[in-house]
């Protein structure tokens, strides 16, 4: 702890003493590049060796010692097993961004400009504040079964409801038909993101000229058409860096299912999987190999988000 | 874009002292951490015999640094233990107790910096440890106390490729049934002695209407174990001992005749509509249900039967009285007669990364009866399989039921099987095939499942 400290601080302090030094024409460019230095050396260190090391170890077996070409990568697309990993994470990247990016524009625009809208805001941005292992912990209690029977009192909320109603109680987390637990779960991660999206969305709608909406107002549109004409043009950057902001957030997913489920009853999403296959199946081989699935899904959409943030600036 | 004046460089490289400064600041802040050493002296050490340390010379002053997955409140007992020999010594344990023993004993073996002495849980471990060539053999002291004290099928577990390395330590047994001896006397229910019984009196007890067992596989991420319990105990009982080692060493396989029946058996407990869940829910509801929660049913009532270890017996609120008359006690979960007595468990080994010879001393101590029963007269909820270990030293009722167990003539141990299949099956398919296998899932796909994910050489 101590040594990392003084390395760090003699670090620091060498590089600040050369840009100290540093004279002449390009010298602003010198520091410039001085500076990245670390920057560029830790992400050499820390980023890209592991990365390409990934891939190299994602070509081998379980314990990493003999060559066996792309099979890790025709198990994860031909076993049963895994092609429900990839199926559950393909359901949780196109439903959590565009539900929690819906909801949490509707909600910005909704409570934009009314009386209690630092209140109302601050009751969806609060799941933001929790972790996502408290969240899976209470939704857990949210969806608990308990059998219909004169002794046993049911204690989730949402059986309790459906036994209010007349029905039988339902086992949520077990039930996989039509993926209803995969869906329940995903109800827990937008809970949770809606309030980024919310946030984010609300400062952009903000930031809407007033000329503009009173221009619109003048020219008498209607509610819908503010909304698709004004309101939702004039955020589009916004909404954009919103959605691939949750699209990869969704795709590392982990916390959630690992808490409600621990990934069984056909729920695991590629990043649990990952976890499982390297700490407790011991297989770095599969571990590497969804690790560079995960990451090649996330490369097309960083790519568009930049590219649509560049097109705006 | 990296502009900066050239009067603002002095600046500059203030900031950067002051940096300095900061951090080494900082630095005289944290760092050392407290050292709490097990130094406390309220129990008078009893007197053990000192003299049998003399032959490893002169030790005052020494350390021995212990590495283990114990912590607390198990661990103030075993500090305790260790105070006999550090006054007979002079040498000072240090305790490190951590819940991620498990991966960082590896990290640490193979980064070579290990502990001393690790207490090593599974046989798998402890042959993955002596691989990394960083482990040492045990002194012919410890080796011979092994002999002495502890049966064949013990030692052989802390032996690789035919060298004797670690010592058994504790042991648990899983082989028991939880019930309510209050119960069974209201009910005229009778413990069973032979798994036909076992099979009648659950059928009797279904015939009233009530569910019989109650069961949870539920665990976290380690949803299963409990299921793949159940499995090792019955392949033990319906295939017998033999069977059960070829079948832990992969020399048959997971999809073997045998295995499956054994699979069968204990659906006809486990997947039966009849006989589970007591007030939990259906077959599937043994998924869902934490193994924790599941055996309180029986003090609800809700059920009879609940197989689960001896360390069960931490999962029932205090003041619960668990005793041979009392709310809820175990009976050994039979086996196929009453003579065959095939017991499922577990335990720790010491395993020693260092032969100086204050770590022989100490691992001598542990691997003596005296330190077995030191251990016992201060720990509830602690056995040994060590012969030696004087069941009036145990006071807790599940302590003195296992050590009978484990001391019976007749018991046939054999430790936990998913602890010493590959990762890949032990701790990943088998548990996650059980799981599938409870909600629905049919025999023969689960066990050819596991058999397909078993590691190729």
């Amino acid at each position: 702890m101590l040594s990392a400290l003084l390395l760090f601080a003699a670090v620091l302090g060498v590089i600040l003493f050369l840009a100290s030094r540093v004279r002449g024409k390009r010298s602003d460019t010198m520091i410039g590049w001085l500076y990245l230095l670390p920057v560029v050396l830790l992400l050499a260190v820390g980023l890209v060796y592991p990365g390409l090391r990934t891939v190299y170890d994602s070509f081998f077996d379980a314990q990493g010692v003999s060559f066996i070409g792309a099979d890790n990568y025709k198990a994860i697309f031909t076993d049963g097993d895994l092609l429900s990993v990839l199926g559950n994470t393909v359901v949780w990247v196109l439903i959590v961004p565009l539900a929690a990016t819906a909801i949490g524009l509707v909600y910005a625009i909704l409570v934009d400009k009314s009386r209690f809208e630092s209140f109302a805001k601050a009751l969806v941005f609060l799941p933001m504040a929790i972790s996502m292992v408290a969240a899976g912990v209470i939704w857990k209690f949210m969806y608990e079964y308990r059998p219909d029977q004169a002794t046993v009192k049911q204690i989730g909320l949402i059986n309790q409801i459906i036994v209010w109603l007349g029905g039988e109680p339902v086992q949520l987390l077990i039930t996989d038909t039509l993926k209803l637990n995969t869906l329940l779960l995903i109800v827990v991660f937008i809970w949770i993101q809606a309030g980024f999206a919310m946030t984010i969305l609300s400062a952009a709608i903000k930031a809407i000229p007033d000329e503009i909406v009173e221009a619109a107002r003048l020219d008498g549109v209607n509610p819908w058409q503010m909304f698709v004409r004004i309101t939702l043009p004039s955020v589009r950057t916004s909404v954009v860096v919103v959605l691939t902001t949750l699209a990869i957030g969704t795709l590392k997913v982990f916390d959630v299912v690992r808490t409600m489920t621990g990934g069984n009853f056909r729920t695991s999403v590629i990043a649990n999987e990952f976890y499982s296959q390297l700490i407790r199946a011991d297989n770095q081989g599969l571990a590497a190999a969804l690790a560079v699935v995960l990451f090649v899904l996330v490369i097309p959409i960083i790519v568009y988000n930049i590219r649509q943030v560049r097109q705006e600036a | 874009m990296f502009g900066l004046r050239g009067s603002s460089r002095s600046r500059v490289a203030l900031a950067g002292a002051l940096g300095v400064g900061l951090v080494f600041s900082l630095a005289a802040c944290g760092g050392d951490k407290s050292d709490d050493s097990s130094g406390s002296t309220d129990t008078a050490a009893a007197a053990i015999d000192c003299s049998q340390f003399s032959s490893f010379g002169d030790l005052k002053g020494k350390t021995v640094s212990l590495y283990t997955s114990i912590v607390t409140p198990e661990d103030t007992p075993h500090k305790k233990s260790y105070e006999a020999f550090e006054k007979c010594t002079g040498v000072t344990v240090k305790y490190e107790g951590d819940k991620s023993f498990e991966t960082q004993i590896l990290v640490r073996a193979k980064a070579g910096t290990p502990p001393d002495v690790a207490y090593v849980p599974q046989p798998g471990l402890l042959q993955q440890l002596v691989a990394t060539g960083k482990a040492v053999e045990a002194p012919k002291e410890v080796a011979d106390n092994a002999d002495k004290f502890f049966g064949k099928d013990w030692k052989a577990y802390g032996t690789v490729d035919g060298k004797f390395y670690a010592a058994p330590l504790g042991a648990n047994v899983k082989s028991l049934v939880w019930y309510s001896p209050k119960d069974f006397k209201d009910k005229g229910y009778t413990v069973p002695t032979t798994l036909d019984e076992l099979k009648q009196l659950s059928d009797k007890i279904a015939a009233t209407g009530a569910k019989p067992w109650c069961a949870g596989i539920g665990s976290g991420d380690a949803t299963g174990w409990p299921a793949t319990d159940w499995v090792e105990d019955f392949v033990l009982r319906t295939a017998g001992a033999e069977t059960y080692d070829k079948w832990v060493k992969h020399e048959i396989p997971f999809n073997a005749p045998e295995i499956t029946a054994a699979f069968d058996a204990v659906g006809g407990y486990l997947k039966n509509d009849k006989y589970v869940n007591g007030g939990l829910g259906d077959v599937k509801s043994v998924a869902s249900t934490t193994f924790q929660d599941a055996g309180l049913q029986i003090l609800e009532g809700n059920c009879s039967l609940h197989r689960q270890a001896s360390f069960y017996a931490a999962n029932f609120t205090k003041g619960t009285d668990i005793s041979e008359n009392g709310d809820v006690y175990a009976f050994y979960l039979p086996g196929k007669d009453a003579t065959t007595k095939p017991v499922l468990g577990g335990g720790e080994f010491v395993l020693a990364f260092a032969d100086r010879p204050e770590v022989k001393a100490f691992q001598y101590y542990l691997s003596t009866d005296t330190w077995a029963n030191e251990k016992a007269k201060v720990s509830s909820g602690w056995v040994s399989a060590n012969k030696g270990l004087k069941i009036e030293n145990l006071k807790n009722p599940i302590d003195v039921l296992s050590a009978k167990i484990l001391q019976d003539p007749n018991a046939q141990f054999r430790f936990d099987g998913s602890d010493m299949m590959p990762a890949a099956i032990g701790s990943n398919a088998f548990w996650k095939q059980s799981t599938a296998w409870i909600t629905g899932q049919d025999t023969t796909t689960t066990v050819n499942n596991i058999e397909a994910a078993w590691p190729k050489k």
